[in-house]
């Protein structure tokens, strides 16, 4: 019985070596190397030149604001969904869902169209003699596209949290004399920190990697470390570089997800 | 356990039946990898009804994509169409075959000039067959530019700050910089180079989006006023924006050919050659030449093109003698590294 169970699990360790580990170790194997072949750490410390340090800080800056900002929309959300009835939420859910469904790629490049000097959106503000809104190829119109495209990631696993919180609980403190104010700090905020945790790894990591929506939304002016990978690769053709730097960015990945792995864990006991 | 053995079996005859599916075509295939919208798509139907060969087609966006693809031989192409300087790289790394043109004989359609122009990068004309060729230049919108065009200081015009598109692509770039500044478009003087890059800094702010094939799209739409393009797009811009306008700066520009090559590892050989002879023919030629617009090298084609004003016309045939024109060569390894260096800089400004 126990032997037929690891037989199941074969096509996940297949999946995992051709696909994670063989892929990583090359990653590190180019990242360590250089062009002869030798083992080099300047791959690594190239993240300590003007450029790529200054696209590193950039990318951090606006992969957090927008993690922030997607947290900020979220959370409110994910209150309202919990507190709907059963049907009306899953609605909803789905409602969000639903642009899922069309590649990313697409909706991003709608969003240029979207944004552009003469594009939809001022047409209609021109047509109203309002102001035009002028964000395309700037950092906002990227921090735009960020939250556009992972707030869906950061909606989900808070309602998943929000909505298990017992009842009880809230009408406990409620009971004991607790406004809503103080509720929310001293319960539903701390039972639902695990989401909130899970929420920004979703969210800050993939905007801290992405290069497609700064290259579609900043117009190729604004270099996130994720554009200095892919010129490495694509461009420069210089593979040894642009896994060095991978790895540099592989670091901040692991720290957001121990963090993850703590508060996980305290969320764990807690329920 | 055996179960397991059963399912194994099914997969593979699964996976059997699906390789044997797409050897349906007689004649086996041809991979083509091509610039991104440099064919018309009616032309491969075409090819695939009268030689049973069937057509594998991938698109690229910039020469410096397409090589390491190439060079790494994780995908194997059978024709490629890259650009001079490219072709040059390619042939010093020892990555393309000679062809063979006893299996090309419409190749005697491409003009004299311009074999003679491909041998600045391939000496002796074995590798290439010339497909497209033409100049880069400043595309203005009529309606937004006051004064006449005619060098490329207007891209450091602050009054067409956020209107300017530049192209993104390393070579291309520098060339416009290093023109302007009076230096050769394959320097390889640090600075010289320094000053190109110092240039493209400075007119960083004024541009609004570094772009490739986007620039045609904007262009017409009317999102910004200048643009740097190559001539094939600027008929195709004119045709769906009347107000477009396309010249080559007097400083002097880059003149290019892209030509098929078939590169060394290419599994179906004389189908390539096939399908670059295919190309060559007259009505394929003007048939492709209508529909991207780029200007072709095939005499025979140009004889067939009915309408006067476009055969006469100064973007796609341009009387070479009066102006400035250089073609691209290969720097070497260390300078594509030091290219690379100065516009990362340009680029993180």
């Amino acid at each position: 019985m126990k032997n037929n169970r690891r037989l199941l699990a074969t096509p996940y360790f297949f999946w995992a070596a051709a696909f994670i580990i063989i892929p990583l170790g090359m990653v590190f194997y180019y990242g360590l190397t250089d062009k002869s072949g030798a083992l080099s750490f300047s791959n690594i410390s190239a993240i300590a030149s003007p450029e790529n340090w200054k696209a590193l800080m950039l990318s951090l800056l606006l992969s957090l604001i927008s993690t922030l900002i997607c947290l900020l929309l979220a959370y409110p959300l994910a209150l309202i969904l919990c507190n709907l009835h059963v049907n009306q939420s899953s609605f909803i859910v789905l409602i969000f869902i639903l642009p899922m469904w069309m590649n990313f790629l697409l909706r991003t490049l709608a969003w240029q169209t979207l944004l552009e000097k003469t594009g939809v959106i001022n047409s209609i503000l021109k047509f109203l003699h309002l102001p035009v809104m002028d964000i395309i190829n700037t950092p906002y119109a990227i921090i735009l596209g960020m939250v556009y495209n992972f707030l869906p990631f950061m909606v989900l696993p808070l309602f998943n949290v929000l909505s298990k919180i017992d009842r009880n609980v809230v009408n406990a403190a409620r009971d004991l004399g607790a406004n809503s104010f103080q509720t929310f700090v001293k319960i539903i905020f701390p039972l639902s920190l695990p989401g909130v945790i899970s929420g920004i790894t979703m969210v800050f990591v993939p905007a801290l990697t992405t290069f497609v929506i700064s290259d579609l939304l900043g117009g190729s002016k604004i270099l996130l470390i994720g554009n200095v990978i892919e010129q490495e690769f694509k461009q420069a053709s210089n593979w040894h570089a642009g896994s060095g730097l991978s790895l540099v960015l592989m670091i901040f990945i692991i720290i957001s997800m121990i963090i993850t792995e703590k508060y996980d864990k305290d969320g764990g006991v807690i329920s | 356990m055996k179960k397991s053995l059963v399912l194994l079996l099914c997969l593979c005859l699964g996976l059997m039946t699906i390789g044997c599916g797409s050897k349906s075509s007689p004649n086996g295939k041809v991979v083509v990898y091509n610039w991104g919208e440099y064919i018309d798509p009616d032309v491969l139907t075409m090819f695939q009804e009268e030689t049973g060969i069937e057509v594998v087609y991938d698109e690229f966006e910039t020469n410096e994509i397409m090589y390491p693809k190439v060079e790494s031989g994780a995908s194997k192409y059978d024709v490629i169409c890259p650009s001079d300087y490219m072709i040059q790289k390619m042939i010093e790394h020892d990555l393309l075959s000679e062809i063979n043109f006893d299996n090309v004989p419409n190749s005697t359609n491409i003009g004299k000039d311009y074999w003679t122009q491909s041998k600045q990068f391939d000496p002796d004309n074995l590798y290439s067959v010339p497909y497209c060729w033409g100049t880069v230049g400043i595309l203005y919108n009529k309606t937004m530019v006051d004064e006449p065009v005619t060098s490329w200081s207007v891209l450091w015009d602050e009054k067409y700050a956020d209107n300017i598109l530049m192209q993104d692509s390393v070579r291309d770039a520098f060339m416009v910089a290093l023109s302007y500044a009076g230096h050769s478009i394959n320097s390889t003087d640090p600075a010289q180079l320094e000053e190109a890059r110092d240039l493209l800094i400075q007119q960083k702010p004024l541009t609004q989006a570094y772009v490739i094939d986007q620039v045609r799209d904007k262009m017409i739409g009317g999102e910004a006023a200048i643009g740097v393009i190559y001539s094939g797009e600027a008929i195709f811009t004119q045709r769906e924006n009347p107000d477009l306008e396309y010249v080559i700066p007097d400083e002097g520009t880059n003149i290019w050919i892209d030509s098929w090559v078939i590169p060394k590892n290419a599994e179906n050989k004389e189908n390539a050659e096939k399908f670059i002879d295919y190309m060559c023919r007259a009505d394929i030629a003007l048939k492709n030449f209508d529909y991207i617009t780029y200007s072709t090298p095939n005499d025979a084609a140009k004889e067939l093109i009915e309408d006067d004003d476009i055969r006469n016309s100064q973007i796609a045939f341009p009387d070479l003698s009066q102006y400035k024109l250089s073609t691209f060569s290969y720097l070497g390894e260390e300078m594509d590294e030091y290219y690379n260096q100065l516009w990362k800089e340009v680029k993180s400004e």
